[in-house]
This record gives structure tokens, C-alpha cells and sequence, in this order.
């Protein structure tokens, strides 16, 4: 039997597979297909302090080897997070993981104390990369001092395991790493999506209603190996590797490149079942290479 | 409700029902969960590089004694284009059950039921599970011309079917709305359901609201996962942005912002 207990500063997971937020709903629509205590973590899909309704429809486009999407972090807002969804979703066994959003540092704030306060949520992700909305979101991500800001003044409530969800959108992703583990960040988590967008040419219009969205799938996984690479090299923190996950070699490359657990996103739509056969795959890849321990291959890149 | 499962399936037939629509019949070895007119299945297609997500097909017909399925898939793209050229044999890997059906007809109902091209795969299979004597089901048919029109001879039994056509090759010429079952019978009917292309659907739906008639239609907005987990193919409703592939596809027309 190998060991595929892998730790997030306190956080200790099952093993290193993570869905990704905004791909696996509120674990309830996985839960639909097997049991969701197979995976190491849930994602939770985006919470904001007040309802959004999301952007207007069409909010999706495939292109090659991926898609584009325009959500726009549509949700019912924290209060009836926890009301509702909470209760429903809080003892299955596994860790859920909020992914915490706003529009200014004091939405930040505000969401991440009320979530603070729910024993089974096991850590917070904090949302500084949504490329689809109009205010905050990507705003804060993309440039050190205000990922700086906010972090600083998230860690000040936030009790749980902090994780903050950096934006590929950026020249230096290794410098905002960085800069938010100076301020007390446990984790990061890389990559969001990347901008980009898609044009219907008979028609001449764009294929999203927001004309622009965020790129997600196979066709980004060299770039974001690339900047998981970079922030691993850069961080002493535990770093959480995504973007094109499909299958367990393509999540074990993520981890030779120094992530410590992965996220898988958009797989997901093409089948919910990839993160379990992830794990599995993991499993087979740590018998066939005759290690004990997933955490040998964090970082395990020989150069 | 049944358990979501991702499974294969063996083409076991595939061919031409018209020039631009398709039959596929598909066979499972385990026994098939329960499946409601209305519900669809989300299919991986295979061999075609260019095609990232699944693709949504209605369930036109089931048989739980042999374990198929069938579907009508008209070609639109590149996706539909590949299934119909799949060969028989081959394995076709499906997401199923998906979304909620269409709320069954009661015993006193008289339902109308309106389809264009490969929306008429939920209306039959509707029209089958009805329960319902043939004299309370009516199907009104439309398409552009005779030629593409799909007529399943085999459906007689279940509903009277009247047909519409633009270019009056077959049936009444004009459209569904303009048919004169629909024009002047309309509030003979309890129930009326609708699946088609979307103006066609819109203009169903608008009569039936003046009229008060119960109305549902079935929409095929744009999907990624279609189980609910990625909020891509929402309708804006009087109940907020609603998930397609959870909450519907089947909707009442009342709840529309049409
Ligand atoms: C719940 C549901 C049930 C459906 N049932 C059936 C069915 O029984 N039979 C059937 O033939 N089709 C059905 N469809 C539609 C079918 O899913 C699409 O025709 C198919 O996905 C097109 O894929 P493609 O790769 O051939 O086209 P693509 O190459 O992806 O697209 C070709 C063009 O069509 C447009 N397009 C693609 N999909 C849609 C869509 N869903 N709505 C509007 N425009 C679209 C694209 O934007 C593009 O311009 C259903 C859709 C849904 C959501
Ligand atoms: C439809 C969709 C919705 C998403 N919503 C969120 C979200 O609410 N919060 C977030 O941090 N990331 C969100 N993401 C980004 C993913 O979590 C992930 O970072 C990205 O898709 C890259 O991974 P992938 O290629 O495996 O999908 C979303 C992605 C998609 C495709
Ligand atoms: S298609 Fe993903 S939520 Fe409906």
C-alpha cells in the first residue's frame, strides 16, 4: 500500500486530487456519480456576500482542446450558503473547500469570516483570478500590491488552512507568489483561467456575451506546468497545480514540476469520474516507480 | 432519483431518416435506469480531435427488455456530423439520466404536442408514455419542405398527426402556428408541449399563454457538463438563471422570460 496523504500546511487530504471550483458545483452533482469521499478535497463553486446572477447567456465556447466560459461567479451569495447548501453538503467525507470571492477587500473580509465559522469547511480559497467579472476578482490578483492588501487583511479572520488562487494573467506569477506568502498564505493554488476569447466569423460576432472569457482545458496545461514550475521554485509554501488535467500523468507531470496536490476543472465536464481514475492512477504510478510515498514525487523533476 | 452514470454503449443501428436526420440505436449489457420523455444523454464523441465536450441528445425511444436506447440526431456540426457516421458495432459512451422530464399527461388530458426535425425524438417518445387514448394525443409536425420531414409510420398508434410545411410540399403550408389545428383548436387541448427550433418554440408559447393553456417546452441552450456543475447553460427565469441540464430542459412556459 503506498501513502497518498498529502498535507496543505494543516490540512491533510487523502490524497492529492482536488476538483476544481466552478467544475464541481457543490460536490452534491458529483455525489450524483460515486461517492465523493473518494476524492481529497471538494472544490466549492465560487461564493460572493451578496447573490449574482452571473453573465448573460452564451457563457461558453469550446475551442480547441478547450473552452472558454463567462459564468461571471453566479451564485446565491454566503448567507444562503449556509443556510441552505451547508447543511446538505457538510458531512460528507471529504474536504470542502470555499472558494471565496468579492468585489472589494471588505467582500473579501465580510465572506471569509462567515465561512470562517463552519467546522467542515476545511480551508478557503481565496479568488483573486476570476477573469469574468466587472469589479474585483482578477482586479486583485494581477498586481502585487493588491493581492498583497487583500490577502493581509483575509488572514486576519481566516482561521482555516488559507489558499489563494493565483491568475496566470499576469508577467511574473512567481512574484505574487511571493508577495502572498509574505502575508501569511499557506498555499497557493495555480492557475486560474486565462483570457481569452472567440469569434463567430460568418456571423461576426463573439462567441461569449462578454466578448471576452476564461481558457480552461487541455490547450493551457503547458503554460500553467510552466508557472507551477516557476512558483515552486520561488515559495516555500505548499503549491496546488491546475490547468488541463485530464488524466493521472498528466496530474503526476504537475506534481514532478513541484505541486503538492492538483486540481482538476474542466476534465470534469467530459467526465466526472477523471478525478477518482486520477487517484487510481497515481496509486499505479507510485507502485510501478517502487515509491512508499506521494510526496517523493513533489518537486521530483530531474533537470 | 436513479443514480447519474457515465457507460458505454454498442451502436447496434444507425442510419438515415431523412437527408439531415439520423436514427441511432444503442445497446447497453446492464439494465437501463428509468428514463423519462424529456431527459437526454450527454455523449463523448469519439475520433474526432476537433470535438472537445460531450454532445445532448434526447432519449427518443427506451427498451428496458433489450437494454436500448434510441435517439434522433440531426446533423449540425462537426460533433452530430461524426455520431452519424459512427459504424455499427463501435462503442459510444453516454452521461445518463440527465435533466427532468416533461410532466406526464393526466388521464383526461387532450394534449398537442409540437415538434420540428429532431425535436419530435421527446414529443413521440411523450406521446408512447402518455398513457393517453390516441384520440387525446395530437402531434402537429413541422419542417421546411417534405423532404424533411421524418414520418415513423410505426407512431400511428399513439396520436392523430397533422403536418406543416413552409414551401406547402406536405401537410398545410405555413408553419406550425399558422396550421389549422393550431390556429383555430388551440383551446381544445389541456396540455400542450413543444420541442424544436426556438422560434418555433416562442411562438408555440406565446399562443398558449394568451390562452392560458399549460405549456411546456424543452430547450437546447448551449452545455458544457450537463449535470449541473459548471452554470454555462442557464435561461433566465422568473425564479432567476436556471441550470438547463438540471432544471431542465423541460420548462413551463409561465416561468419563461420569453
Ligand atoms: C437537452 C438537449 C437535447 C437535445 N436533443 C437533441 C436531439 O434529440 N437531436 C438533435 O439532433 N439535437 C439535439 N440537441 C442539440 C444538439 O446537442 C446539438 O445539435 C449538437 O450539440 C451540435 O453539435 P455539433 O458538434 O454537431 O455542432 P457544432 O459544430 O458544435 O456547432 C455547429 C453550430 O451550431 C451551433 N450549436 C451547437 N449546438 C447548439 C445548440 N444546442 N443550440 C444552438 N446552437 C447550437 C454552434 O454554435 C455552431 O454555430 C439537444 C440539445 C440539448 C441541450
Ligand atoms: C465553467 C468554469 C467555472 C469556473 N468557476 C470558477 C470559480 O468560481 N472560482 C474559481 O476560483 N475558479 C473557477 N474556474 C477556474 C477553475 O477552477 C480552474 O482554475 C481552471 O478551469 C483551470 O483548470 P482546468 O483546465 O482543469 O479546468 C472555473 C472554470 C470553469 C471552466
Ligand atoms: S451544462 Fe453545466 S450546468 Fe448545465
Amino acid at each position: 500500500m503506498v501513502n497518498l496523504i498529502t498535507k496543505i500546511k494543516d490540512l491533510e487530504l487523502k490524497n492529492p486530487v482536488m476538483t476544481a471550483s466552478g467544475t464541481s458545483g457543490f460536490a452534491e452533482e458529483l455525489n450524483d456519480f460515486y461517492d465523493v469521499s473518494l476524492l481529497g478535497a471538494v472544490l466549492l463553486k465560487g461564493i460572493t456576500l451578496h447573490n449574482r446572477d452571473g453573465n448573460l447567456y452564451p457563457r461558453m465556447a469550446e475551442t480547441a482542446s478547450g473552452m472558454l466560459n463567462a459564468v461571471g461567479l453566479q451564485n446565491k451569495g454566503v448567507d444562503y450558503f449556509i443556510k441552505h447548501i451547508y447543511p446538505r453538503i457538510k458531512d460528507y467525507d471529504t474536504n470542502l473547500i470555499a472558494n471565496v470571492n468579492g468585489s472589494t477587500v471588505e467582500d473579501y473580509i465580510e465572506v471569509t469570516e462567515k465561512i470562517n465559522e463552519l467546522p467542515n469547511i476545511s480551508a478557503i480559497e481565496l479568488n483573486i483570478s476570476c477573469p469574468n467579472v466587472k469589479e474585483g476578482g482578477m482586479a486583485f490578483g494581477i498586481s502585487c500590491p493588491s493581492a498583497i492588501a487583500v490577502t493581509h487583511e483575509v488572514r486576519k479572520v481566516c482561521s482555516k488552512t488559507l489558499i489563494v488562487k493565483l491568475s496566470p494573467n499576469v508577467t511574473d506569477i512567481a512574484e505574487i507568489a511571493k508577495a502572498v506568502e509574505g502575508q501569511g498564505a499557506d498555499s497557493v493554488s495555480l492557475v486560474n483561467t486565462f483570457l481569452g476569447m472567440a469569434i463567430d466569423a460568418e456571423k461576426r460576432i463573439p462567441l461569449l456575451s462578454t466578448v471576452t472569457g476564461g481558457l480552461s482545458g487541455p490547450a493551457i496545461k503547458p503554460i500553467a506546468l510552466r508557472m507551477v514550475w516557476q512558483v515552486y521554485n520561488a515559495v516555500k509554501i505548499p503549491v496546488i497545480g491546475m490547468g488541463g488535467i485530464m488524466n493521472a500523468t498528466d496530474a503526476i507531470e504537475f506534481m514532478l514540476a513541484g505541486a503538492s496536490a492538483v486540481q482538476v476543472g474542466t476534465a470534469i465536464f467530459k467526465d466526472p469520474f477523471i478525478p477518482v481514475q486520477i487517484v487510481d492512477g497515481i496509486e499505479n504510478y507510485l507502485e510501478r516507480h517502487k515509491l512508499n510515498s506521494v510526496s517523493e514525487i513533489v518537486g521530483a523533476l530531474q533537470i | 432519483m436513479s443514480k447519474k452514470e457515465v457507460r458505454d454503449f454498442l451502436i447496434i443501428e444507425n442510419r438515415p431518416l431523412n437527408n439531415s436526420n439520423f436514427f441511432i440505436k444503442l445497446k447497453s449489457n446492464e439494465n437501463l435506469p428509468d428514463l423519462f420523455p424529456g431527459q437526454f444523454v450527454n455523449i463523448d464523441i469519439p475520433e474526432q480531435n476537433e470535438v472537445f465536450l460531450r454532445r445532448p441528445f434526447s432519449i427518443f425511444e427506451v427498451d428496458y427488455n433489450d437494454n436500448t436506447i434510441s435517439l434522433i440526431v440531426k446533423i449540425l456540426g462537426k460533433g452530430s456530423k461524426k455520431l452519424t457516421e459512427i459504424g455499427i458495432g463501435k462503442t459510444l459512451n453516454l452521461v445518463l439520466p440527465l435533466g427532468k422530464g416533461f410532466t406526464l399527461p393526466e388521464k383526461s388530458d387532450k394534449v398537442l404536442l409540437v415538434g420540428g426535425g429532431s425535436g419530435m425524438a421527446p414529443m413521440l417518445f411523450l406521446a408512447k408514455k402518455s398513457g393517453l387514448l390516441k384520440g387525446q394525443v395530437h402531434l402537429l409536425i413541422g419542417a421546411r419542405a417534405h423532404s424533411d420531414h421524418i414520418v415513423l409510420n410505426e407512431y400511428a398508434e399513439y396520436g392523430h398527426f397533422f403536418y406543416a410545411t413552409d414551401d406547402g410540399t406536405f401537410g398545410e403550408k405555413g408553419y406550425v402556428t399558422q396550421h389549422s389545428v393550431f390556429k383555430h383548436s388551440l383551446s381544445d387541448y389541456t396540455k400542450v408541449y413543444a420541442c424544436g427550433p426556438l422560434g418555433m418554440m416562442k411562438a408555440v408559447a406565446a399562443e398558449a399563454k394568451s390562452q392560458n393553456i399549460f405549456c411546456e417546452v424543452s430547450l437546447e441552450n448551449l452545455m458544457a457538463c450537463g449535470f449541473g456543475v459548471c452554470l454555462c447553460c442557464i435561461e433566465p427565469t422568473t425564479k432567476g438563471n436556471l441550470c438547463v441540464c438540471t432544471e431542465g430542459p423541460v420548462f413551463n412556459v409561465n416561468d419563461l422570460k420569453w
